[in-house]
């Protein structure tokens, strides 16, 4: 009996420390422990990180080696390091942005969604998580990326800071894709549906952008395209970033691709994790 | 016993509960209260409507009419005050199953705002507590079923919570394994805790709960305590198995023809080759084997059961339990299938 009136001083005690209110420290502690568990997961099952470990190698690899000379000219791949060293920095964070949407679509199938549902925390912490892990990710891939483009001769002809202003750059933007595709991943039925689905958008967006060849070499309706796409803005900020050039114009665009999306598919996003049963 | 509610207050109240999916009634105006301290068992069949009323009840959710409140907290306007005061142990396992069964706890623990350190006491009491201390390293993955309900309980209590909802805690479990289970819930309903259990199975029910609610199609059709429903139902079956079976139709004329007190609907099961004869006391089953042994027939086999949720229903309703059954008295248009949200 003893034991029951413990349990009954509790809500009475929650109820007065503010109402069921999270407060910041307490959201971010969640954050905290959402994220560990995220990297837990990682831990118990290293497959998960072999998109990360490869794929920077093998895009570079297979872009400067096979497409290099035919893009810049034989002879010339060290020149297209430089050139496309940064934009496949654009690309990582699209990709793996990709995977956020297949993996949270496969997370909330299990059962212990419901349970964090059933708790007293900000349920948009659940996701704000996620996407932390995966910004480590990300900088995991792109680190790799820059040691394989530094062994392939890539030479920063600016200085750290503006280095690590690409990083960053590419960082936030991929953080405000990772919402688009949480949001996908929540509405859709299965991981191969959003896979399929994000492929679509992926795959044009990638190769009709500036990521890979100068568009001015492309006809004049793609050229179009590559202006009003973002991966184009990233890709341009980080090469000048990283190559030197007038950098404010394209920074302040990838900013506010950036901005947009997460303030469009953010909110949209946690409203569809609080709905869904 | 400072804010102690009063004793017969009721933790869980629900008042004309309704949410419909589609044209499916998944909860068609449900009452029900627990008590605080009591298990109320909420018996039915598939798609009666018990998951959906457990998953209101957490906030998980929105009911399309009438009210529950939760120690006093209303689902709908102080969800987040009441996710502080339950615990959910649902059908499927709800731990993480890449993460070990510490890391589990722990996580939970920290969610729920306590220190790292508490987090960890916690979680290596409860591990303890749920013989789990062994396999506490191990990933939930390669637990057993039992194990891993054993380790979705342990995750529920760590808050203390004042109310515990278990959604069939033991459908899909082997005999062994549902019996650990019930032998946890019991020491937490002997430790105080109040419990809302959802259940097919009336033997789980009799085991755990003290009240129970029956409910079918989302509507309440029958309450009250253990006991009195049993009776109602006729208390057990005592089946008979004779050594000549074709001595079948006479053994159960004879025990009908003998009038015995209060035993009548004898029936003769011959898919089984038995004889079933409801009975309420142990003076009936003497009762019916010493006359047996007077009339001179050879027993092969003798048992009795509870009677099965079908067998419950039939009493209760008239009707069985199956969904489109002729007898139905909802509008016959409407689809009734299982519902699971």
């Amino acid at each position: 009996m003893t034991t029951a009136t413990a349990t009954l001083e509790r809500p009475a005690k929650a109820a007065a420390a503010g109402e069921g209110r999270i407060g910041l420290r307490a959201n971010l502690r969640h954050i905290g422990a959402l994220a560990r568990r995220n990297m837990l997961q990682i831990k118990q099952d290293p497959e998960s990180m072999f998109d990360v470990l490869l794929m920077p190698v093998i895009f570079t690899l297979l872009f400067v080696y096979v497409f290099g000379g035919a893009v810049a000219g034989k002879g010339n791949q060290q020149e297209y390091v430089n050139y496309v060293v940064p934009g496949l920095m654009a690309m990582m964070g699209m990709n793996i942005a990709m995977a956020v949407g297949t993996g949270i679509n496969d997370d909330f199938k299990k059962g212990v969604m419901d349970r964090f549902r059933t708790m007293p925390i900000a349920r948009s912490s659940v996701l704000i998580a996620k996407i932390v892990v995966e910004l480590g990710r990300m900088m995991i891939a792109t680190l790799i990326l820059l040691g394989v483009g530094f062994a392939l001769g890539l030479s920063i002809h600016t200085d750290v800071l503006h280095l690590l202003g690409a990083i960053a750059l590419s960082a936030v933007f991929g953080a405000s894709l990772m919402w688009i595709f949480i949001l996908l991943g929540l509405t859709m039925k299965t991981p191969q549906a959003v896979q399929g689905v994000a492929m679509l958008v992926l795959m044009p967006l990638q190769f009709g952008s500036s990521i890979f060849a100068k568009p001015t070499t492309m006809p004049g309706w793609l050229e179009g395209f590559t202006k009003v796409n973002p991966l184009s803005n990233l890709a341009d900020a980080a090469r000048a970033m990283i190559n030197g050039g007038a950098v404010a114009h394209s920074v302040w665009i990838t900013l506010a691709w950036s901005v947009g999306i997460t303030a469009v598919t953010a909110p949209l996003a946690v409203a569809r994790f609080r709905k869904k049963t | 016993m400072t804010t102690r509610l009063s004793e017969k207050g009721a933790a869980v109240e629900v008042r004309g509960l309704v949410k419909h999916y589609g044209r499916t009634k998944a909860l068609d105006g449900v009452d029900l209260d627990v008590r605080q301290g009591t298990v109320l068992g909420v018996l039915g069949p598939n798609g009666a409507g018990k998951t959906t009323l457990v998953r209101v009840l957490s906030t998980l959710v929105k009911p399309d009419a009438g009210s529950a409140r939760v120690a006093g907290y209303d689902v709908l306007r102080q969800p987040r005050e009441l996710r502080r005061v339950i615990g959910l142990t649902g059908q499927y396992a709800s731990v993480d199953e890449k993460l070990s069964g510490r890391e589990n706890l722990y996580m939970i623990g920290r969610l729920l705002d306590l220190s790292s350190r508490q987090a960890k006491a916690r979680a290596d009491e409860l591990l303890e507590r749920f013989s789990l201390t062994e396999a506490a390293k191990r990933p939930a993955m390669q637990y057993s079923g039992g194990m891993r309900r054993r380790l979705d309980l342990a995750a529920s209590m760590i808050g203390h919570p004042a109310v515990l909802y278990l959604d069939e805690p033991t459908t899909g479990l082997d005999p062994r394994t549902r019996n650990e289970v019930w032998e946890e819930v019991q020491r937490m309903v002997a430790d105080g805790a109040t419990v809302l259990l959802t259940t097919q199975y009336m033997e789980e029910a009799e085991q755990l709960a003290s009240e129970l609610t029956v409910i079918d199609r989302g509507r309440v059709i029958a309450n009250g305590r253990v006991a009195e429903l049993k009776a109602k139902v006729g208390g057990r079956t005592l089946q008979i198995v004779p050594t000549d079976p074709a001595r079948l139709s006479a053994m159960a004329t004879a025990i009908s023809d003998a009038r015995l007190d209060g035993i009548a609907g004898v029936q003769t099961d011959l898919a089984a080759g038995a004889v079933n004869v409801p009975i309420l006391t142990d003076e009936q089953l003497t009762a019916v084997v010493g006359l047996l042994a007077t009339c001179g027939f050879g027993i092969a086999h003798i048992g009795t059961h509870l009677p099965s949720l079908d067998e419950v229903f039939l009493a209760i309703t008239g009707r069985p339990t199956e969904p489109r059954g002729p007898a139905r008295t909802a509008a016959p248009a409407e689809n009734k299938e299982e519902v699971t949200v």
